[in-house]
């Protein structure tokens, strides 16, 4: 059995690194949801507290989900079957209407799930309501299972409805829900048991299988939590999950999906954010987050795939990348003339030798490094003014070098800010044309057109998308139209023009 | 294998593959027992359209002036801004038409290519020319059957290479490279309807060279209802 603080909300200014701006604390958070142009995700705490964000990367807290129900609580019939409190919710769109699930626990395992019902996300809109439709499954604290946090799951391949629920005392269990109402389908049926140890369940599906995302270790204890999010996978929606290793989670497999990193302790709570095109993201909280006070945190990041399982993406950092097209292999540089890494030289090793002069053809005596090349040493040959961009045979050289670096208040996309791409050494920045080409301009100003968009993409390649470019309607990708000529184009996930790498150099 | 070792093996085979190409060598002095090019031919009819690709198969090609061979950018641009020949950048020559450069004699070919590219190695060996640290001066016109905004000029090249539509410098490809299709990409531009005359100028150090070259649509498919004249809307085209 597990007890769940309520995160403070902590209005914290941070420099736009790792996880997300504005006020991200939250704890159990619910799937992210786009909708009307904005993301929401509603977290454990009185009323269920609401996180809400224009962009996905600066949140704000926007009051609770309970504010719009009738008595500010859950109903008379969801209390009786658990109890007050309010935690751990999840959300899904089922045709014009949202289904919202929540955990209502008196004194665990004693506890239900109750649906609010309702038509729009948007407490500004005038159509926001919540209605309670009561509870849909509970635990009478005496059974092998412990009714909170649910996981909503549309089935694509027939339009079911599924809901997975439970928490370390007993069983995840699995009933099917009716879309129509939100609640159990087949009420008299006995819940399927799915897996044990953990909680936070929820199922997602592709290329014909059904993985089961599940939470191990303990929750609440900040840096001291052991969260870590796991997997199985099946066949069938109702099982059995296995992991990698053929270990049923009914018997408590589960192959790791993402534990604590860095300044980030205790993942769960995993939701699917499909941003369609091949973009996946998953929203998750760290139970502690080391450069906000060990506060209990939202993030969204990459969802990446690899030999038929899901693997947890890291958001791009600051760093110095050789960017290189998947389709061509050669990578973006400024087009001007490159000097070779060291200068001039034949094969040998002190330069000049030609053939026969290098290692092992007669040169004695130690052989010297040669220094790597950055751009001051050749930059006073570059012209001035705005420079073409170019595709070329990555050779290490100064002018390939391309620092992405995040920038403050600027808004940003889903898990990140955006970023800003320049020459590293310089402020040389990659910029879009009005005519939808590139060139790479003496300073970066801050428009639009030299803000980047960076979306790591389900098979670990990358999108990048200025966030506007002048006289284009629609979104436009930095795409490899030919080996040597780079340009923005309509993004199209079947293809490799619009995929790039970022290698460190 | 060395680099430029490598590059001579289509010269080896050319020595040992002769056939029934119909393209004869202008008459040079030391062609006496060069085969005909293999893969190119003289047109036999005024018009022609691009392959199935969208590859232009039909040029008129200069004979190589020869020039320092270097690559790199600033020698290639000193090359390509180099007068050889009056009005290089303008002329829409004929097939044996003659122009001076330095103290050489050189003659327009009209050829087509039985390939996606043209071969300029076979070009300049068959007539016992220098193929090596040599320049190539080429020029179609191609005819589109309505104005074509968005389009791209699609190339490879062996080596550098530096490319004109309609008079607009659109490509320019540096260094030692191979021919590779869509090498050289230029940005979006507008076929006029009619005649639209493409220019290049082609730089070998050594070994095998040739170039291919195509139009792309806005969805970088290969555009295919153009053809290529060497003879119509001369009068057009120049302007």
């Amino acid at each position: 059995m597990t007890y769940r603080l309520v995160a403070a909300a902590i209005l914290w200014l941070v420099v736009p690194v790792l996880v997300l701006d504005g006020q991200p604390g939250i704890h159990d958070p619910s799937t992210v949801v786009l909708h009307n142009g904005k993301f929401y995700t509603y977290g454990t705490g009185g009323g269920l507290p609401i996180l809400v964000s224009d962009d996905g990367w600066t949140w704000r807290r926007a009051g609770t989900l309970m504010q719009a129900l009738p008595g500010g609580r859950p109903g008379p019939d969801v209390i009786a079957r658990g109890g007050n409190n309010t935690w751990a919710p999840d959300v899904i769109r089922v045709g014009d209407r949202y289904f919202v699930y929540y955990s209502a626990p008196g004194t665990q395992p004693k506890s239900a799930i109750g649906l609010l019902v309702g038509k729009t996300l948007d407490p500004e809109s005038p159509a926001y309501i919540w209605e309670d439709a009561g509870p849909v499954v509970w635990s009478d604290g005496v059974e092998d299972s412990n009714a909170i946090d649910p996981g909503v799951f549309h089935d694509p391949t027939n339009g079911s409805l599924w809901l997975t629920y439970g928490s370390y005392f007993g069983y995840i269990r699995l009933v099917e829900l009716n879309p129509k109402t939100g609640k159990r389908l087949y009420p008299d049926r006995k819940p399927i048991n799915i897996a044990i140890n953990s909680e936070a369940s929820i199922m997602i599906f592709r290329e014909g299988w059904y993985y089961l995302l599940v939470t191990h270790g303990s929750c609440c204890a900040g840096a001291n939590s052991s969260y870590n999010i796991r997997m199985g996978r099946a066949r069938k929606v109702t099982g059995p999950f296995l992991d990698n290793m053929g270990i049923d989670m009914l018997q408590g497999g589960g192959k790791l999906f993402v534990g604590s990193s860095g300044r980030h302790i205790g993942p769960g709570h995993f939701g699917l954010l499909d941003l369609a095109d091949g973009v996946q993201k998953f929203s998750l909280h760290y139970e502690a987050d080391l450069d906000r006070g060990g506060i209990s945190v939202l993030d969204i990041r990459p969802l990446l795939w690899r030999d038929g399982w899901p693997v947890a993406g890291d958001n791009l950092t600051e760093g110095t990348y050789q960017i290189e097209s998947v389709r061509t292999g050669t990578a973006l540089e400024l087009a001007v003339q490159g000097m070779p890494v060291g200068g001039f030289r034949g094969r040998g090793g002190r330069g000049g030798g030609g053939r026969g002069a290098g290692a092992g053809r007669g040169e004695v005596g130690p052989l010297e490094p040669i220094p790597s090349q950055d751009a001051a040493q050749v930059v006073a040959s570059w012209p001035a003014g705005a420079v073409d961009v170019r595709l070329s045979p990555y050779m290490v050289q100064a002018q390939q070098k391309w620092a992405i670096t995040p920038v403050a208040n600027a808004g940003g996309y889903p898990g990140s800010p955006y970023f800003k791409i320049t020459i590293a050494g310089t402020e040389r920045a990659l910029t879009a044309t009005a005519d939808a080409e590139l060139v790479a301009l003496p300073a970066f100003t801050g428009a639009a057109e030299q803000l980047w968009r960076i979306d790591e993409l389900t098979d670990g390649t990358y999108r990048l998308m200025p966030k506007a470019v002048p006289n284009a309607k629609d979104p436009l990708a930095l795409s490899a139209v030919g080996s040597s000529k780079p340009t923005l184009d309509t993004f199209k996930a079947d293809s490799d023009r619009q995929r790039w790498l970022l290698k460190t150099p | 294998m060395h680099r430029w070792l490598s590059k001579l093996t289509p010269a080896l085979a050319v020595l040992v593959v002769v056939t029934g190409s119909a393209f004869v060598a202008v008459a040079a002095q030391d062609t006496a027992a060069r085969p005909p090019a293999p893969t190119l031919l003289r047109p036999k009819t005024p018009t022609r359209a691009v392959d199935a690709a969208g590859f232009v198969q039909r040029w008129l090609v200069l004979e190589p002036i020869r020039v320092a061979g270097q690559l790199t950018e600033s020698t290639v641009q000193a090359a390509v801004k180099t007068e050889y020949f009056p009005n290089q950048l303008t002329v829409i020559p004929r097939d044996g038409d003659r122009v001076t450069a330095g103290d050489a004699q050189l003659a327009w070919h009209a050829l087509d290519t039985t390939n996606y590219n043209l071969n300029l190695f076979h070009f300049a060996y068959a007539l016992g020319k220098p193929t090596s640290n040599v320049l190539f001066w080429a020029v179609t016109v191609v005819n589109a059957p309505r104005e074509m905004p968005g389009v791209r000029l699609a190339i490879g090249s062996n080596a550098a290479s530096v490319w004109w539509v309609n008079g607009e410098e659109v490509i320019r490809l540096y260094n030692d490279r191979q021919s590779v299709i869509d090498d050289g990409v230029s940005n979006r531009l507008t076929l006029r309807k009619g005649p639209n005359v493409i220019r290049a100028v082609i730089v070998n150090a050594g070994g095998a060279t040739d170039f291919c070259a195509r139009f792309l649509d806005a969805d970088n498919n290969p555009i295919k209802g153009i053809t290529t004249t060497l003879e119509e809307d001369r009068k057009a085209a120049a302007h």
